[in-house]
């Protein structure tokens, strides 16, 4: 199983899509390392700094719809060579969701007000998931804590157990 | 209870219920394009499970890039060539034969009333317009695809559109669904199927139909659907006549998978579109659309028509009524890329490249081309295009420039006046 714990990186957006994850001028490449450096190249979000705020930051959290648009899994692929396992938000695309667990990796699903609570912990925030207890344990730097529940569907969470879809397909089917 | 199409669909291939909410499909076509598909091969090889399921039920084209443009996608075609060669892949199309997958393959034949569809890529969804259960997977999905001829999906739930009214002259298939794109966002079908309903969708053509289906993803749609009818029929009738004895009793048997009139559905959505005015959209995201009127006067450097929304024979001979006897304006690049060797073809045949020509147009082989800015027709940091496509997400086309999507009709209007104005004017 992979890592579903450590600092997280804000994404103050709705709708945020593969195509600003990984631009496609990237698809030419047979390897996912090679995406490694051109993570979130093309984010549209004022303030932000991919070559500055993504170093260190294990566990994304936002808002929205996040990767809507193309359903390339090298916007999955990217994260995982970043050592980011989890993606925490208001609601995803059904091909990114689906491509996140698929790669054994967490795409998790919380009400609105949950996701404000994280946010309004600050920049400064680490985040663990117990996906035995299903809750996300949030504290910031200033030793405030948070614990908040969230649902798995189950299938999902096989193929996080299996380390993903091949592994699980190629088992039983 | 009455049962949507697509839950029909679902459970004429049910393979698995791994949990209640979910299900996984034996899957009839696995589509695949040298993008998505060379990295899945290598993972495939590289975990020794270099197999697949069934080499007739596999169909693959080199289509994003083609001619490749440098060794990286040089490479792409020849992962994806080895591989289908080494699996006896008959159906593979490469320079010469190639063209934007959601064009080609229903061409083919290969898409049908009542089949499960998979595709590394996420406008497949336009293959519902035969009937069929069509989406697009990430490379893992098609992986499994490929290897096993499943698919795992959440059961479906469906929003009915139903689109009643007369079309407008000037308004076409791409106008009403950048409309119903506007009213439902690009979230409005997330995890739904939609399902396109009414005498205006019973009215369209194939391609029409496929234009529809083609963007219900940009409302975060699972796939589109259109119900089999005649129409269905008679444009496969050349890769079914063995099977049925007269297109009428194609067209009855098709019905089996219709929709029943007391299925449940979990949004509905109707609209009237005779009033609708040709549609464009202004920002960065597809449901960002008015009226073209709003957007009178916004000049444009390049125009492209093409791709898997709109680079089909109808939707050049739309752009051609335009085009025809008139010049683009100087300040105007104009790229057309024809989705197929077939439609390019029928162009020649009809005229239509010879107009296109003449009025000052670039004339591609058929390929994704400058869509998704990969090969041709990227635009420079500032510049604006005026769009036949699917998307306008920021820098899709190049980075810092604009796209605004809109029919071939506006596109061919916008060409000849050097800004987005309403086609009607020159109609």
């Amino acid at each position: 199983m992979k890592n579903f714990s450590g600092q997280a990186l804000f994404l103050d957006r709705n709708d945020i899509n593969t195509d600003e994850i990984i631009p496609a001028k990237y698809l030419t490449e047979n390897t996912k390392e090679a995406l490694k450096p051109h993570i979130l190249e093309d984010l549209h979000l004022e303030g932000f700094d991919a070559g500055k705020d993504i170093a260190g930051k294990n566990i994304i959290v936002t808002k929205s719809n996040f990767g809507c648009g193309s359903s390339r899994e090298h916007a999955v692929w990217v994260f995982e060579v970043n050592n980011i396992n989890v993606v925490i938000a208001e609601s995803f695309a059904r091909i990114f969701r689906q491509n996140m667990f698929n790669c054994g990796m967490l795409a998790i699903e919380l009400p609105k007000d949950d996701i404000d609570t994280i946010f309004s912990l600050g920049k400064d925030t680490a985040i663990r998931v117990d996906l035995e207890q299903n809750l996300i344990m949030v504290e910031n730097s200033q030793g405030e804590k948070k614990v908040i529940p969230f649902g798995l569907n189950p299938f999902d969470r096989e193929l996080v157990l299996a380390g993903g879809w091949l592994q699980y397909a190629d088992q039983k089917y | 209870m009455g049962k949507t199409i697509a839950e029909k669909i679902f459970a004429a291939h049910l393979r698995d219920t791994p949990s209640p909410a979910n299900v996984v499909l034996d899957i009839d076509v696995v589509l695949c394009h040298e993008i998505t598909t060379p990295i899945a091969i290598n993972d495939l090889v590289a975990k020794n499970l270099d197999r697949v399921f069934d080499p007739d039920k596999i169909k693959a084209v080199i289509d994003h890039v083609t001619p490749a443009k440098d060794s990286k996608t040089a490479t792409q075609g020849l992962i994806l060539r080895d591989w289908a060669r080494r699996h006896n892949i008959k159906d593979f199309f490469d320079i010469g034969s190639n063209g934007v997958c959601h064009a080609l393959f229903p061409e083919k034949g290969f898409i049908r009333p009542g089949y499960t569809v998979i595709m590394g890529d996420s406008h497949t969804c336009t293959h519902g317009a035969f009937g069929a259960f069509a989406a697009g997977v990430g490379t893992t999905d098609l992986e499994v695809g490929i290897l096993k001829g499943v698919c795992s999906f959440r059961e479906p739930k469906t929003m009915k559109v139903t689109i009643a009214g007369n079309l407008p002259d000037a308004v076409s298939a791409k106008d009403v669904i950048l409309n119903i794109i506007k009213q439902i966002s690009v979230n409005g079908a997330t995890d739904m199927i939609m399902e396109f309903n009414g005498s205006v969708v019973e009215q369209m053509s194939m391609e029409s139909r496929m234009t529809l289906c083609n963007m219900a993803i940009e409302a975060g749609a699972t796939s589109g659907i259109c119900m089999p009818d005649r129409v269905t029929a008679e444009y496969l009738w050349p890769f079914i006549q063995d099977s049925y004895a007269t297109i009428d009793e194609a067209t009855q048997d098709f019905k089996k998978w219709h929709s029943d009139s007391d299925a449940t559905y979990a949004k509905e959505l109707k609209i009237d579109i005779s009033n609708l005015t040709p549609q464009v959209t202004y920002g960065y995201k597809p449901d960002e659309v008015k009226d073209i009127i709003e957007m009178e006067g916004t000049p444009v450097d390049q125009v492209y028509i093409g791709s898997c929304t709109n680079g089909r024979i109808e939707d050049l001979r739309q752009a051609a009524r335009i085009l025809a006897n008139r010049k683009i304006a100087p300040t105007v690049r104009g790229i057309l890329s024809p989705a197929t060797p077939a439609v390019y073809s029928k162009a020649m045949e009809e005229g239509i490249i010879k107009i296109f020509m003449e009025a000052g147009f670039c004339v591609t082989n058929p390929t994704c081309g400058a869509c998704l800015g990969m090969s041709n027709g990227v635009l420079a940091e500032g510049e604006v295009c005026a769009s036949t496509t699917n998307r306008n997400f920021n820098g899709r086309m190049g980075k810092g420039g604009m796209v605004h999507l809109l029919s071939p009709l506006s596109a061919a209007a916008a060409a000849v006046a050097g800004y987005i104005t309403d086609p009607g004017k020159y109609i």
